[in-house]
């Protein structure tokens, strides 16, 4: 549908120093499966279905943990939740 | 030449007693602010004499009440940190000022080190509490009734920069940088459209381009012309159209990139016309769609998505980069916005550790499925509300957080500093510097200037209409040569 992508059409852009230099924050990238920036495609269907496996594994435990710190009773305390506006 | 950007942001916080049916929000905060005690602990003023938030930007000034409470109410509700940050009561919530600093990395430590001044009061004014009732405060816009409360980001601008140029290279910019700085939000209020979760707070709430309010008919540019600085040197750009951020990385992209946008105004480098046929309406648009794909209609015809763009500004900053010298957390912020552009356009979902609206989307989605929950939930809403909670213990960003799944900017240790420490390189080194050495002599403080009552003299008030002076390399000399507020009057005055 788009035919306008500003980022690839100038070549001055692709020329800059700067342009697809690392982004000096991946070397503390979480510890997370799924999303690497290594190009999931050349993957095989299984190493995807195991990292898909993991992905869940990963969700499970960040659901237990949410339970456990979620507010009871939520449905009267968001509508307890009233603010008067600011700024 | 653009001048150097420094910058700062106010958040104020949404307040709730729980367990106490009679919560009254303003005494709440009072008794929140009260609790934090700092060393100095000398009752000092907000000095509210240099004040004027009713000049407006577009060159008049607005009829109306200037706030100026009583001394007794005034120390009550305000307090000047050593750190240089202004924490106080603003109408019903708390809110936190933190020191001008001149680059994004700083401003990320010290709006964190914010909310663990939040969080270390709230833990002491929940003791003076009745058992049974708990004091909570979250990082956020809207309680989701249509009641939106702000988190504005300041920039130091040229004065010679018409503020009409700004509006016009600014419009565009600020409908859309949300896709990589919202906070993320369940349902639509304020009579908008019907939505399962958008990308920002406060879409909702604008409902003007421009204007000198905050509070009712929100502009999504603030006209308001107070520059706590030389004015006919300086503005200061009041924004008021983001969202309180809790993920540092958005935090960083959010003010780096809006201070890059700035500096190319001030300089004329932006060339494009992106002027939207209706920001008011494409803020909304882009907001209500998390996939990032709905095209907004352009003034002279076409139509392009938030991050189209948004990648328009990112091709013109790099054109600008091109034949200037890029400082390094600039150059950072550069390649970290164009990594959010390239990640939005595949899947939004990639910045799932990085941006806030992501992060509380993926890890509401995940809940939902695990639980078989419709967006409808109660528990849904919660956990809308409960990520932005500042309990570290309960708070769901900071679960994040702790289990790997936020991407850090800065360390745990130098937001902790922070908390005792004014940035070195403005003014807010002075400020904060006096209030440790000086603390009881100190009178009155306001952002450009600080006041000193010695012996029975007449108040004593030093003006620091430069941001960029009162810096540790200009001022640790006096102070070091001026064992009391006295003799630094008197150094002064030589």
């Amino acid at each position: 549908m788009r035919t306008h992508d500003p980022t690839r059409s100038n070549p001055a852009h692709s020329a800059l120093p700067i342009f697809g230099a690392a982004d000096s924050t991946q070397k503390q990238q979480p510890r997370k499966g799924g999303d690497g920036e290594g190009g999931g495609d050349a993957e095989g269907p299984q190493k995807l279905a195991k990292k898909g496996k993991e992905l869940k594994e990963d969700m499970d435990a960040l659901v237990d943990e949410i339970d456990e710190v979620l507010e009871e009773n939520a449905e009267e305390f968001v509508k307890n939740y009233v603010q008067r506006g600011g700024e | 030449m653009a001048i150097p950007k420094v910058m700062g942001t106010e958040v104020e916080y949404g307040i709730t007693v729980k367990g106490d049916p009679d919560f009254d929000p303003i005494s709440s905060c009072v008794l929140l602010v009260n609790a934090y005690r700092e060393d100095h602990a000398g009752e000092i003023l907000w000095d509210y004499d240099q004040e004027n938030p009713l000049a407006d930007a577009r060159g008049f000034q607005v009829d109306g009440e200037k706030y100026t409470p009583n001394q007794q109410e005034n120390i009550a509700r305000n307090k000047t940190l050593v750190n240089g940050a202004r924490y106080y009561v603003d109408h019903a919530h708390p809110e936190y000022s933190c020191p001008e600093v001149t680059n994004v990395r700083d401003l990320v430590v010290h709006e964190k080190a914010g909310e663990r001044i939040l969080e270390a009061s709230r833990r002491e004014a929940n003791a003076l509490l009745p058992d049974g009732a708990q004091m909570l405060i979250y990082k956020n816009n809207s309680d989701r009734k249509g009641n939106s409360y702000g988190s504005h980001e300041n920039y130091l601008m040229d004065r010679r920069t018409s503020f009409k140029q700004i509006v016009e290279n600014l419009m565009p910019f600020f409908a859309t940088r949300q896709v990589y700085c919202g906070a993320g939000k369940v349902g639509a209020e304020n009579r908008s459209a019907p939505v399962e979760f958008q990308i920002s707070q406060r879409a909702d709430f604008f409902e003007t381009e421009v204007a000198l309010d905050t509070m009712v008919k929100r502009p999504i540019i603030n006209t308001r012309d107070e520059p706590h600085a030389d004015r006919e040197k300086y503005r200061r750009l009041h924004v008021i159209v983001g969202d309180a951020n809790l993920s540092e990385y958005t935090i960083y992209l959010r003010n780096g990139v809006t201070a890059i946008v700035l500096e190319m105004i001030e300089d004329g480098t932006i060339s494009k016309n992106l002027a939207l046929r209706d920001p008011v309406r494409a803020i909304k648009e882009t907001s209500h769609d998390p996939t990032c794909r709905k095209e907004l209609q352009m003034d002279e015809g076409r139509r392009l998505t938030a991050v189209d763009v948004q990648a328009e500004y990112l091709e013109m900053a790099l054109v600008h980069f091109s034949s200037r010298s890029v400082d390094p957390i600039t150059k950072d912020v550069l390649v970290k916005w164009e990594h959010a552009l390239e990640a939005l356009r595949r899947d939004p979902m990639e910045l799932d550790t990085k941006v806030d609206w992501v992060m509380k989307k993926a890890m509401i989605e995940g809940f939902m499925e695990r639980k078989s929950l419709d967006w409808s939930a109660p528990q849904v809403e919660m956990l809308d509300l409960q990520y932005h909670d500042l309990r570290p213990d309960k708070g769901l960003y900071y679960l994040l957080e702790r289990q790997g799944r936020a991407e850090r900017i800065v360390g745990d240790e130098e937001i902790t500093a922070a908390i005792h420490r004014p940035p070195t390189d403005t003014r807010a080194y002075f400020r904060g510097e006096c209030l440790k050495k000086y603390g009881s002599a100190v009178f009155g403080v306001n952002w450009d200037s600080i006041s000193f009552g010695v012996d029975g003299e007449p108040i004593k008030r030093i003006l620091m209409a430069e941001p960029l002076k009162g810096t540790k390399a200009h001022v640790d000399e006096l102070l070091e040569s001026s064992p009391t507020a006295a003799d630094l009057v008197k150094n002064l005055r030589a």
